[in-house]
C-alpha cells in the first residue's frame, strides 16, 4: 500500500522536474559560460524519483499487493519471487514505467558523459529529450498508471500467465527498452546538432558511442526474443514474421545503416542529411513499434492487451514528434555544399552508401509487409495477410548482392582502392565458394538457382571475412567481427531452413514409430506435483540410423491460476543440430500428440548473433578508450 | 576474367536442369500448405504450428483434399473462397497487392536514381 | 523549390498516415468471416447422434421451406446461452432444425440434449471437425439459414442474440 502510494507520487514529482528542468535549460540556454550546475542536480534528482516510482511497484509485486490494480492483474501469490519482481515490467503499465527509468537515466549519463562538447547542444538535446519524458510521464499518469488503487482489495491476484514467466523473457523487454531509448537520446541529439548547426565530424565522433550502445542492446534484445521463442513457443522456429518481431526488427536495420553512415561523417563531410534523416527515422520506428504493439490494431500472439485510448494517445505523442522533426530539418539543416567532397566509385564511402541503399531496400519490405494490411483494411475493407512467403520472396533475391558487396566493401580503401591490387585468394575463394555450394546442394537434391547462387555469395563472404582476421590489422577488429558474424548468421539461416526436418504423429505411451531415420519409443510417462502446476513429463528415447540414442523429456504443465496448459519442450543441442520433442493433449484420447524436429545447426545461429553483438563491444570499448 | 565468365556460364546451365529435381510427398505438401494457411481463432498462427479444434480439422481437411487430387493452389483458392484472402499468409499478386509487391522494388529503384545521380556528378 | 515541395508531400503523407491510423485502431482486429461464404451446400455424410445411423445431407434436406444449421457442442457456454433462442424458432412450422455437433463427446452431447431440450428436427454429428470446414464454419457456434434450394443466405457467427432472432424470423416470411 505505502509503497504504491510512495511510487504515485515519486512519479507525479518526477513530471514537474521535467518542468523545473526545462525552465532553467531555457533561462541557461544563452549564457555562453559553463553549463548550470543545477541542471545536473535537476536531472539526477528526476532519475532518482523515476527509480523510486519503479521500486515502489516492485516492492508492490513483492508483497502481493493487491490493492494495486496492476499487482492484482498480473500477479499471484504463488509466483517464485524471481517472477514477482520480472513481472513488475512483464505488463503493460509496469514496462512504461521501466522506459521512463531507462529515458531518464540516460539522459543524466548523456549529460554527464558530453562534457567536452559544445554546451547549447548539450542544453538542447536535454530539451529535446524532456520532450520525450514530458510524453511518457503524461502517458502513463493519463492512461497506463501503475498504481491505480483497488477496493476491496482481492485476497488473490489474477496471476501471470505461465509463458511468461521464463528467465530468458524477463530480461528481453529491460534490454530491448535500453535500445529504443539509446535511439532517442541519437534523435534528440541530432535534432540539437540540426538546429546549432553543429553536424559535423566531431558531432559524428561522439554520437557514434550512443549509436553503437543502442546498437548492441538493441541486437541482444531481439536475439534474447528469439531464444524465448524458440523454446518456450514449441514450434521450433526462431522468427516468424510477426508484426511484434518486424518492428522490433525495423529499428534495428535503420540503426545499422546510421552506424555505417557515422563511419563516413567521421571522416569527411558528407552525407549529412542522410544521417539526420536515419537518426530521425530510428527513434521514429521505435516509438512506432510501440504503437503498433499496444494500441491492439495488430493481430498477434505478441500484443498486449489492447485500449484505444492508449493508442489515439500514442499515435498523436508519435505524429507531434514526427511534426517537430520535420519542421527542424527542413528548416534548420542546410547542406554546405561547397564542402562537399568527391567521392569515387571504388571506395569505402560508395560501398557503405550501397550497404545503406540495401538496408532501406529491406527495412521498406518489412515496413510495407507490416503497415499495409492496416491500410488496405480502412481503405477498401478487404483484409489480407502477410506472412513470411511475401518477406522470404523479397528479401532472398537482394540478399546476394548484398552479401557480394559486403566481401568487397570493407576491403576498399577510403577515397580511392588500387584496381590493379587485387588479391589473387579473393578469386580462389569464389571458385571454391561455388564449388562447395555446388556440391553440398546437388548432394541433397536440393539445387536451385537461388539457392546455389545464395549459398556461394554467403560462402564467399565467409571465406573472405576469415582471410581478414589474418591480415594483421587491429584497427578495424571490430567490423571483422561483426561481418564474420553476419556471414556465419546468413550460413546458419540456410542450412538450418535447408536441413531441419520433422515428424508429427501420435502416440499412445509404450509405442513406437519407425521413420527414415531412426525409431521414436514412447517409454513411460510420470506425474508431479509441483508448487503452482501439475507436471506431465513423457520418457522418449530416439534412435537414429548409426544407433546412437538420445533421451528427451518434454513436460505438460497444468497450472491452476490462471487454468492453463503449457507444453515444455525438451531440446538436446549440439554444434551440428538441436533435437527437439514437444507432445501435447489431444482432447477425449488417450494418445499424445508428438512433434519431433531435427534442427540443423541451430546454436550457429545465436552464436553467430552473438559475435555481432561482441564486434559492437570491441568497438565501443575501443571508442570509450579513445577518449 | 575471360575463365571466369566461362565457368559461372557452365555452371547456370548446369543448373537450370536440376531446377526443381526434388518432389514432394503428401505429408510435405500438407506440411507447407499448412504453414502458409492462418487460424482463424488463434492470434497469429498457421494452422500447422496451432493445436486448436479449427486447426486440427483444417489439417485433416488438407490432407483429404490432397489424396482426392486438389493441388496447392486449388486448395488456396477453396480456403480463400469459403474464408477469405485473410487465411493464406502469402499474399497473392492481384489488383489488391500489386502495390504491397510493387512498391518496395520502387523505392529500392528511386534510391537507386538518387545514389545514381549523386555519384556520377561526383565523378566528373 | 524543391524542398518545400518536398516537406509539403512528406507532410500531407504523414496527416494521411494519421488519419489512417486513427480509423483502424477503431476497427476490430478480429477477423471474422461473415460476409463470405459459398452459396451453395455441399453435400456431406454424417451419423446421427441418437439413432447412430449414417445419413446423407441429401436426406436431410428436403421437404422443408427453409432449414437453419446451427452448429453447437456440449463444451460451448454460449451454445447453452442462446439455447432458448434455438427453442423459440423450432416452433415455427417454415424451418426445419438441424443440429452439426462438433468434435464433441457423444454421451455429453446426448446430456446436454436430454438436460436443456431438443430443438432440432435432426441431429448429426461432425467428430473431426471436416463437415464444419466444408460448409465455411470456423468455430462454435455457428449458425447458417439456408433456403428450400439449398442455398444459404445467411450466416451468423456467435451466439444468436434477440436481434438475430427477429431478423431471421423477418428472413423465413
Amino acid at each position: 500500500m505505502l509503497a504504491s502510494q510512495i511510487g504515485y507520487y515519486s512519479l507525479v514529482l518526477g513530471l514537474f522536474f521535467s518542468i523545473f528542468i526545462i525552465y532553467i535549460s531555457i533561462k541557461n540556454f544563452n549564457n555562453n559560460q559553463i553549463i548550470d550546475n543545477r541542471i545536473f542536480s535537476l536531472s539526477f534528482l528526476q532519475l532518482l524519483f523515476v527509480f523510486i516510482s519503479f521500486i515502489g511497484l516492485i516492492i508492490s509485486f513483492i508483497n502481493s499487493d493487491f490493492s494495486n490494480v496492476t499487482v492484482f492483474n498480473n500477479s499471484h501469490t504463488t509466483k517464485p519471487l524471481f517472477y514477482k519482481i520480472s513481472g513488475t515490467w512483464g505488463n503493460h503499465e509496469g514496462s512504461l514505467l521501466l522506459w521512463l527509468l531507462v529515458l531518464t537515466i540516460f539522459i543524466f549519463l548523456f549529460l554527464v558523459k558530453s562534457k567536452k562538447q559544445p554546451k547549447k547542444y548539450r542544453i538542447l538535446t536535454l530539451l529535446f529529450q524532456q520532450i520525450i519524458i514530458i510524453g511518457f510521464f503524461l502517458f502513463v499518469l493519463k492512461t497506463s498508471n501503475p498504481f491505480n488503487y483497488l477496493f476491496p482489495i482481492p485476497s488473490e491476484g489474477l496471476g501471470l500467465n505461465p509463458i511468461l514467466q521464463d528467465p530468458i523473457l524477463a530480461i528481453h523487454p529491460p534490454i530491448l527498452y535500453l535500445g529504443y531509448v539509446g535511439s532517442s537520446i541519437i534523435f534528440s541529439s541530432s535534432l540539437a546538432a540540426v538546429v546549432l548547426k553543429y553536424v559535423s565530424k566531431e558531432w559524428a565522433k561522439h554520437i557514434k558511442i550512443w549509436i553503437l550502445i543502442a546498437w548492441i542492446f538493441l541486437t541482444i534484445g531481439i536475439l534474447l526474443g528469439s531464444i524465448w521463442a524458440y523454446y518456450e513457443l514449441g514450434w521450433g522456429g526462431f522468427w516468424f514474421w510477426d508484426p511484434v518481431e518486424n518492428v522490433s526488427l525495423m529499428p534495428w536495420l535503420c540503426l545499422t545503416a546510421l552506424l555505417h553512415c557515422i563511419l563516413v561523417l567521421e571522416k569527411k563531410l558528407i552525407l549529412t542529411s542522410w544521417v539526420i534523416i536515419l537518426s530521425i527515422s530510428t527513434f521514429t520506428l521505435s516509438m512506432s513499434g510501440t504503437f503498433l504493439v499496444r494500441s491492439g490494431i495488430l493481430n498477434s500472439v505478441h500484443t498486449f492487451a489492447n485500449d484505444s485510448e492508449r493508442g489515439i494517445f500514442i499515435l498523436i505523442f508519435l505524429f507531434i514528434l514526427i511534426f517537430i522533426s520535420l519542421i527542424i530539418f527542413f528548416f534548420f539543416h542546410n547542406e554546405q555544399k561547397k564542402t562537399q567532397s568527391k567521392i569515387n566509385l571504388f571506395s569505402k564511402e560508395t560501398s557503405i552508401i550501397f550497404n545503406n541503399w540495401f538496408m532501406m531496400y529491406f527495412l521498406s519490405v518489412v515496413l510495407i509487409g507490416t503497415v499495409y494490411p492496416i491500410f488496405l483494411d480502412v481503405l477498401t475493407g478487404v483484409k489480407i495477410s502477410v506472412g513470411p512467403p511475401f518477406y522470404h520472396k523479397l528479401i532472398i533475391p537482394f540478399l546476394i548482392p548484398f552479401l557480394i558487396i559486403m566481401s568487397i566493401g570493407p576491403n576498399l580503401s577510403w577515397i580511392k582502392t588500387n584496381l590493379k591490387k587485387i588479391n589473387i585468394s579473393l578469386i580462389f575463394f569464389f571458385i571454391i565458394s561455388l564449388v562447395i555450394s555446388f556440391v553440398i546442394l546437388k548432394k541433397n537434391n536440393q539445387s536451385t538457382l537461388i539457392n546455389t547462387v545464395l549459398l556461394f555469395a554467403s560462402l564467399y563472404l565467409f571465406f573472405v571475412t576469415v582471410r581478414d582476421f589474418f591480415n594483421k590489422n587491429f584497427k578495424s577488429y571490430s567490423q571483422k567481427i561483426g561481418h564474420f558474424g553476419f556471414s556465419l548468421l546468413i550460413l546458419s539461416i540456410f542450412f538450418n531452413s535447408l536441413f531441419s526436418s520433422e515428424i508429427i504423429i501420435n502416440l499412445k505411451v509404450g509405442e513406437i514409430y519407425a521413420f527414415e531415420k531412426g525409431i521414436i519409443k514412447f517409454k513411460k510417462v510420470e506425474t508431479f506435483n509441483i508448487k503452482n502446476y501439475k507436471s506431465i513429463v513423457g520418457h522418449f528415447e530416439i534412435e537414429d540410423d548409426k544407433k546412437n540414442l538420445i533421451e528427451l523429456k518434454p513436460e505438460l504443465r497444468i497450472y491452476n491460476q490462471p487454468v492453463t496448459i503449457t507444453s515444455e519442450a525438451d531440446i538436446k543441442t549440439t554444434l551440428f543440430s538441436d533435437k527437439f520433442l514437444v507432445m501435447n493433449v489431444v482432447k477425449d484420447h488417450d494418445f499424445f500428440n508428438v512433434r519431433y524436429q531435427s534442427k540443423a545447426f541451430m546454436i550457429w545461429i545465436w552464436i553467430s548473433t552473438l559475435l555481432l553483438a561482441v564486434g559492437g563491444i570491441f568497438s565501443l570499448i575501443r571508442r570509450l578508450n579513445e577518449k | 576474367m575471360k575463365i571466369l565468365k566461362f565457368f559461372i556460364l557452365i555452371f547456370i546451365i548446369i543448373n537450370f536442369g536440376n531446377a526443381n529435381s526434388f518432389e514432394n510427398s503428401n505429408d510435405e505438401l500438407k506440411n507447407k500448405i499448412s504453414k502458409n494457411i492462418r487460424c482463424l481463432i488463434c492470434q497469429g498462427q498457421s494452422i500447422f504450428d496451432s493445436e486448436s479444434n479449427f486447426a486440427n480439422s483444417m489439417k485433416l481437411v488438407i490432407k483429404q483434399k490432397l489424396n482426392e487430387g486438389y493441388t496447392e493452389k486449388q486448395i488456396y483458392e477453396l480456403l480463400k473462397d469459403q474464408y477469405g484472402q485473410w487465411i493464406v499468409y502469402d499474399p497473392e499478386f492481384n489488383k489488391k497487392t500489386f502495390i504491397l509487391w510493387t512498391l518496395p522494388i520502387l523505392l529500392f529503384l528511386i534510391g537507386g536514381a538518387i545514389i545514381g545521380r549523386k555519384l556520377i556528378v561526383k565523378k566528373f | 523549390m524543391k524542398n518545400k515541395f518536398l516537406l509539403t508531400f512528406i507532410i500531407f503523407f504523414a496527416i494521411f498516415s494519421f488519419f489512417i491510423f486513427l480509423k483502424a485502431l477503431n476497427n476490430s482486429n478480429v477477423y471474422i468471416a461473415d460476409n463470405i461464404f459459398k452459396e451453395n451446400l455441399v453435400n456431406f455424410k454424417s451419423q446421427e447422434l441418437f439413432s447412430t445411423k449414417e445419413i446423407s445431407s441429401e436426406e436431410i434436406f428436403k421437404d422443408s421451406e427453409f432449414y437453419i444449421l446451427n452448429i453447437w457442442a456440449s463444451w460451448c457456454a454460449p451454445c447453452r446461452k442462446e439455447h432458448p433462442i434455438l427453442m423459440k424458432l423450432s416452433q415455427n412450422s417454415q424451418v426445419k432444425m438441424i443440429g452439426l455437433n462438433y468434435k464433441d463427446n457423444f454421451d455429453n452431447a446426448r446430456n446436454f440434449i436430454y438436460k436443456f431440450g431438443n430443438p432440432y428436427s435432426n441431429i448429426i454429428t461432425d467428430k473431426d471437425g471436416v463437415i464444419s470446414i466444408g460448409l465455411g464454419a470456423y468455430g462454435v457456434p455457428e449458425t447458417f439459414i439456408i433456403d428450400k434450394n439449398k442455398k444459404i443466405i445467411k450466416k451468423f457467427i456467435g451466439p444468436l442474440s434477440k436481434k438475430n432472432l427477429d431478423k431471421i424470423i423477418l428472413l423465413i416470411k
